[in-house]
């Protein structure tokens, strides 16, 4: 029982660091522009295919591949800026939901059309590392390590980073922040094009993982919203936090009773955490 | 807007994301994709004298989309090969000199029950299809089934295993498959036969109607043979990380692990267990294994053992059909596998290709006999069908209480091996008379 309940933690921790890295994203977004981006899980799907490609057809590392997909993510992120949200982020929050399911339905039927809602598999592995009692597959652990990893360098670029103050300033205060000359469209479109980032590379370090399919980013938005919510709205840390409370939760819960409870948990938390701390835990972001 | 608002939206958003991803896109109505066959050409040869020729429309979805795509493909296919058989061969002649020559009518059901219903609705009014093939998975053929019954449309099933659908009365519905109550009983004798000491299964199975059925009656039927299931439970369709359910099983430490459910998740599960290096000494799970794009697993398959409703090595022969007293219909094994590997790079067909051949062999039968397409009549000539075919042997129960349900044929075990260069194979390896190698048993 002693081993399960370690080996399910510690399986739970290592997909939950993943779950926050795509969290992040959603909440870096809203917290610097009071945008709720609709099209987090079909950009999820797109970095999973990104990697996808990249690995089936030239060969690549699937991550290395994953950097390119993070650079592409990026751009991503900046077309999608301009295009859909940058002329909507004054306007009611209404508007800018609306604008960003309409990507999300552009990427869903054109990505439905190409690739169909079939499933792929990313056919890499690394073994089975032993650590102990405790196995893993080779390529989650990698892939939890690449998504700390990704964790701390967001973490460094935001507070010890020039572009990453500014972001943290818009964040803070749009207007005292141009006020001080910050650029802020350029500011708030870097920090879109981050957040699409992180959701890229969650998707690729997923298709490392797991199967995939055009529509499996649906899943991760859901968990992605659960997790922002449990966290803090706007709080990339609490974010992280919270995707590993969520792991934790898909990996230890099933020790004791049916694994068809997880997401009934899951969901009563997220009401839970919205009528008694709507805050989340780590705190929103004022 | 208020923080608070925020809150209450983004709780509505996620509400209305999770009832969009149950309920799936719904695109617009689809042509439907009438599939020329050889038959209109060849209907303008000169038929001979005094014969007219009767076109009988054949209705069916295909998962074209979604989960069950690839096993759904294949039943196509084979339903596909027989309807270019049969109108090839110059169609079916009645007694009164009448030719009836097959057209197939069928639209994709993105595996979405929402629209089996209402597409099967749709063959039977607006397409006026005679009679109907069902689709793939038996969530959805139960779903067909309604309208097959409500229309008056005989509806052969296949690729549809689960029991229930032919415990509801149903007159109009009959089964192709070896039903889901003994589809893993095998792998339990198998287990018995090469182990006797193996007492210990976990049954792990998705949560559809089919892979419950199964896992129901492999469970009693493991109970009643001195088995010992250590763990029984059912996992979400749409599951794609087993962790959680494999750390379970290590702890339950099982000799075998019995169940999966459809392709996807049983590959999945496959690949997820040998990721993990989970030590069990065997392996038989649904569906999944006697697909042969299986082998795309690799060393994950190794072991994997899977009922498989046919195989190409089976031994259904016009003198095996002699031996047990039944009568031979249909082509041949060896003719089925050859037309299938000619038009698929040598590719082998899966059970879902035979199944899908069968399904239309049986309404040739039924039609034969009948001597007419008169709905009433053909159903009264499948009552009374008892044959052995290149699929195996093939009866109904015509009771009330089961009506349709298929009480003739039997399965296969299949075994993924390495041959001496390697390679991956597909052993026959149950019933023994049948084997084509030895178990390769423990797994690890």
């Amino acid at each position: 029982m002693g081993e399960t309940l370690v080996t399910s933690a510690i399986d739970g921790l290592l997909i939950g660091v993943i779950y926050g890295l795509a969290a992040m994203g959603l909440t870096l977004i809203f917290g610097v522009m009071d945008v709720i981006n609709l099209a987090h899980g079909p950009i999820i799907a797109l970095g999973m295919f990104g990697v996808y490609l990249l690995f089936t057809f030239l060969g690549l590392n699937p991550f290395i591949a994953l950097a390119i997909v993070a650079v592409a993510g990026l751009l991503l992120g900046f077309v999608i800026y301009f295009i859909a949200v940058n002329r909507v982020i004054d306007a009611p929050p209404l508007s800018s939901l609306l604008s960003t399911f309409s990507v999300n339905m552009m990427i869903i039927g054109v990505g439905t059309a190409v690739l169909s809602t079939s499933a792929y598999n990313v056919d890499y592995s690394l073994g089975t590392v032993q650590l102990g009692f405790f196995r893993v597959p080779g390529t989650r652990l990698t892939a939890s390590l690449v998504a700390l990893l990704v964790t701390l360098l967001l973490y460094l670029f935001l507070y010890r980073t020039r572009p990453g103050k500014y972001i943290r300033a818009v964040a803070n205060n749009r207007m005292s922040a141009e006020l001080m000359g910050i650029p802020s469209t350029r500011i708030l479109a870097l920090a879109f094009g981050i957040g699409t980032m992180l959701a890229t590379i969650s998707g690729g370090l997923i298709a490392t993982i797991l199967p995939i399919n055009i529509l499996a980013g649906g899943s991760f938005e859901l968990k992605s919203f659960v997790i922002v919510v449990l966290g803090g709205l706007g709080n990339p840390l609490g974010a992280m936090i919270g995707g590993l409370i969520l792991g934790l939760i898909e990996g230890v819960v099933p020790v004791f009773m049916k694994t068809t409870w997880v997401p009934v948990i899951e969901y009563v938390l997220f009401v839970l955490i919205l009528l008694v701390r709507p805050q989340g835990i780590m705190g929103a972001k004022e | 807007m208020s923080r608070k608002s925020f809150f209450i939206l983004s709780m509505l958003l996620v509400l209305a994301l999770a009832v969009a991803a149950c309920g799936g896109a719904q695109p617009q109505q689809p042509a439907p994709e009438s599939q020329p066959t050889k038959a209109e050409t060849k209907a303008e040869e000169p038929a001979a004298p005094a014969s007219t020729e009767q076109d009988v429309t054949i209705g069916f979805t295909a998962s074209q989309t979604g989960k069950y795509n690839v096993s759904s493909t294949r039943q196509t296919t084979g339903l596909q090969q027989w309807i270019d058989d049969v109108n090839a061969a110059g169609g079916i002649k009645l007694d009164d000199g009448t030719i009836v020559k097959f057209k197939a009518v069928s639209y994709d059901d993105e595996s979405n029950k929402d629209r089996v219903q209402e597409l099967y609705t749709r063959l039977a009014t607006e397409d006026d299809a005679d009679f109907l093939i069902s689709p793939y998975s038996s969530g959805l053929t139960a779903a067909a089934a309604v309208i097959a019954e409500q229309y008056g449309k005989p509806m052969i099933t296949t690729g549809a295993a689960s029991d229930a659908t032919y415990k509801q009365g149903y007159t109009q519905v009959f089964q192709a498959y070896t039903p889901a109550s003994r589809y893993l009983t095998g792998a339990l004798d198998q287990l018995a036969a090469v182990d006797p000491s193996a007492k210990k299964v976990a049954i792990v199975y998705e949560n559809s109607k089919f892979s419950t059925g199964v896992a129901e009656a492999a469970k009693t039927y493991a109970e009643d043979n001195g088995f010992e299931v250590v763990l029984f439970e059912g996992y979400d369709p749409d599951t794609k990380d087993f962790n959680a359910f494999i750390n379970k099983i290590e702890a339950a430490s099982p000799d075998a692990i019995l169940g999966g459910g459809h392709f996807q998740d049983g590959s999945t599960f496959a690949r997820q267990l040998f990721e993990k290096g989970v030590a069990v000494k065997d392996i038989a799970l649904l569906v999944a294994p006697p697909e042969p794009t299986f082998a795309e697993l690799g060393d994950a398959a190794v072991g994997v053992i899977g009922p498989s409703q046919w195989e190409p090595a089976a031994k259904y022969t016009e003198e095996a059909a002699k031996e047990a007293g039944l009568p031979w219909y249909g082509i041949s094994s060896a003719d089925f596998t050859k037309t299938y590997q000619d038009a698929h790079d040598g590719e082998d067909p899966s059970y879902h290709v035979a199944g899908g051949y069968a399904a239309g062999l049986l309404l040739q039968k039924a039609i034969e006999d009948a001597g007419s397409t008169d709905p009433a009549k053909v159903k009264e000539a499948m009552d009374a069908i008892d044959m052995l075919t290149f699929f195996g042997h093939l009866k109904f129960d015509t009771s009330e209480e089961a009506h349709g349900l298929q009480i003739g044929h039997d399965m296969i075990l299949i075994q993924w091996q390495r041959d001496d260069d390697g390679n991956l194979v597909k052993q026959v390896i149950w019933p023994t008379e049948g084997a084509t190698a030895e178990p390769l048993y423990p797994i690890h």
